[in-house]
């Protein structure tokens, strides 16, 4: 339990300073940007409450939010996605997830595309619907939300993969 | 009561849900507000920290530029001191009667975003160093923005790169003035609107700052007009004006305080009661 959470720290203030520090300055052709931090949602324990989760997530994009001067839109896109996870996991792990027993690092590759693509696309949805916050640039939103989510989910991916290799 | 509580048992989860996004939607449409002092803002001890530990490390990359930018802007004011030493041709003037209107401090930039819709920078100046809200932001090439809040050690300027700030701008060849917003689009291009159809606008004219305002003097560098647009009404123009900054690359800022801004401020706030 307590490695556990020691784990999840680390991954928790690892992130935040990536994403602070590296990735919200790439601005690969002019606005495309990776979040990344959103991997501490995807791999958070699914057994813990989900009240905790909904906390911590609300933290973390709060945090972001305030170190990119972005008002609450971080903190509202995390939460949203917090929230929605379970219906995320049911639909992309099926059986494993009834049986709460997913493991991220040996999981079907596909599974997890899945579950990372869906999980992208609605955080990034609610992040610039909320960024851009006008109805008339609906055309700019989901042109941000597609670029910015191939890149995060490539990221996301590789940085998992990577890392999940790693403690075998 | 034995149901109410129930009910919140039960639904425990979507509440705290509701009660979590709603804060953070309430953040949101706060922060769309001009000048409303927000709790969540980059100008703080801890992302200061972070923010100067990182720009210690990358800063060092974008010397050379900066040193040529330097180089540049001493010749410029070379040039200027040699000019005013030749015209005013030994006669020496009096300056105790010319009083100093305007005081210039600089600082570094530690954070800054191009790609929102609503664009901040972070620098390392604060109330410690005498920095106050509305001080106006400017590089040597021409103005970034305005302070917006402030802490100890750090601060942070809403650039000019955001649906929030409307800044006094006037053609450099007549007085004909309006008003310098951004459309979100490009970071190299902003908007200035409600220039008047009888102003004799070209393409490729100056536009520089209007000193309406008691932020900026009057006459820094904004851009150049690239287009021009009719509004739907037929009376305005909107003029598309290419930036003299380029905002996506932005290391050393001058803070221009106005030292008769207090008594500016006094005398339009009698005028209005």
């Amino acid at each position: 339990m307590n490695s556990v959470f020691g784990l999840h720290s680390i991954r928790f203030i690892a992130l935040l300073l990536v994403q602070v520090v590296i990735c919200s300055h790439i601005n690969f052709l002019g606005y495309i940007n990776p979040y990344i931090y959103i991997i501490f949602i995807f791999l958070f324990p699914i057994r813990e409450n989900r009240l905790v989760l909904l906390l911590t997530s609300f933290l973390l994009g709060m945090l972001v939010d305030m170190f990119l001067d972005s008002g609450g839109v971080h903190a509202a896109a995390s939460v949203f996605l917090a929230y929605t996870r379970p219906i995320l996991l049911k639909t992309s792990f099926g059986m494993l997830y009834e049986h709460q027993s997913i493991k991220f690092s040996n999981t079907e590759i596909g599974s997890l595309i899945t579950y990372i693509t869906f999980g992208t696309l609605i955080h990034h949805l609610v992040l610039f619907s909320l960024e851009i916050f006008n109805i008339s640039g609906i055309l700019l939103i989901l042109k941000k939300t597609l670029f910015s989510s191939i890149f995060t989910i490539i990221l996301c991916l590789l940085i998992i993969i990577l890392f999940s290799r790693n403690k075998k | 009561m034995q149901q109410i509580i129930n009910f919140v048992i039960r639904n425990k989860t979507f509440l705290l849900f509701f009660l979590l996004f709603s804060i953070a939607l309430a953040l949101t449409i706060q922060s769309h507000s001009y000048h409303r002092s927000k709790f969540i803002n980059s100008a703080n001890s801890l992302t200061g920290g972070v923010y100067s530990i990182s720009n210690s490390v990358d800063g060092y990359f974008g010397l050379k530029k900066e040193n040529e930018i330097l180089s540049e802007e001493n010749k410029q004011l070379k040039e200027a001191l040699f000019n005013l030493k030749n015209s005013s041709n030994g006669v020496t003037v009096d300056s105790s009667f010319a009083g100093k209107v305007f005081k210039v401090r600089t600082a570094e930039v530690y954070k800054n975003s191009y790609s929102l819709t609503n664009n901040y920078l972070t620098i390392n100046k604060g109330k410690n160093d005498s920095i106050q809200q509305d001080f106006g932001v400017i590089t040597s090439k021409g103005i970034v923005g305005i302070i917006d809040n402030i802490s100890g050690n750090y601060a942070t300027v809403l650039s000019i790169l955001n649906k929030k700030s409307k800044i006094n701008a006037k053609l450099k060849s007549t007085t004909h003035k309006g008003s310098l917003t951004w459309d979100g689009k490009s970071p190299h291009f902003t908007q200035l609107e409600d220039i008047s159809t009888f102003a004799p606008v070209k393409v490729g004219d100056t536009i520089e700052t209007g000193g309406e305002s008691a932020i900026f003097p009057k006459g820094i560098g904004i851009g150049t007009v690239d287009s021009i647009e009719k509004d739907i009404s037929g009376d305005t123009y909107t003029l598309q004006v290419k930036l003299f900054n380029d905002m996506t690359n932005i290391g050393t800022i001058y803070i221009i305080e106005n030292l008769d801004r207090a008594e500016i401020l006094d005398l339009e706030s009698s005028n209005n009661e």
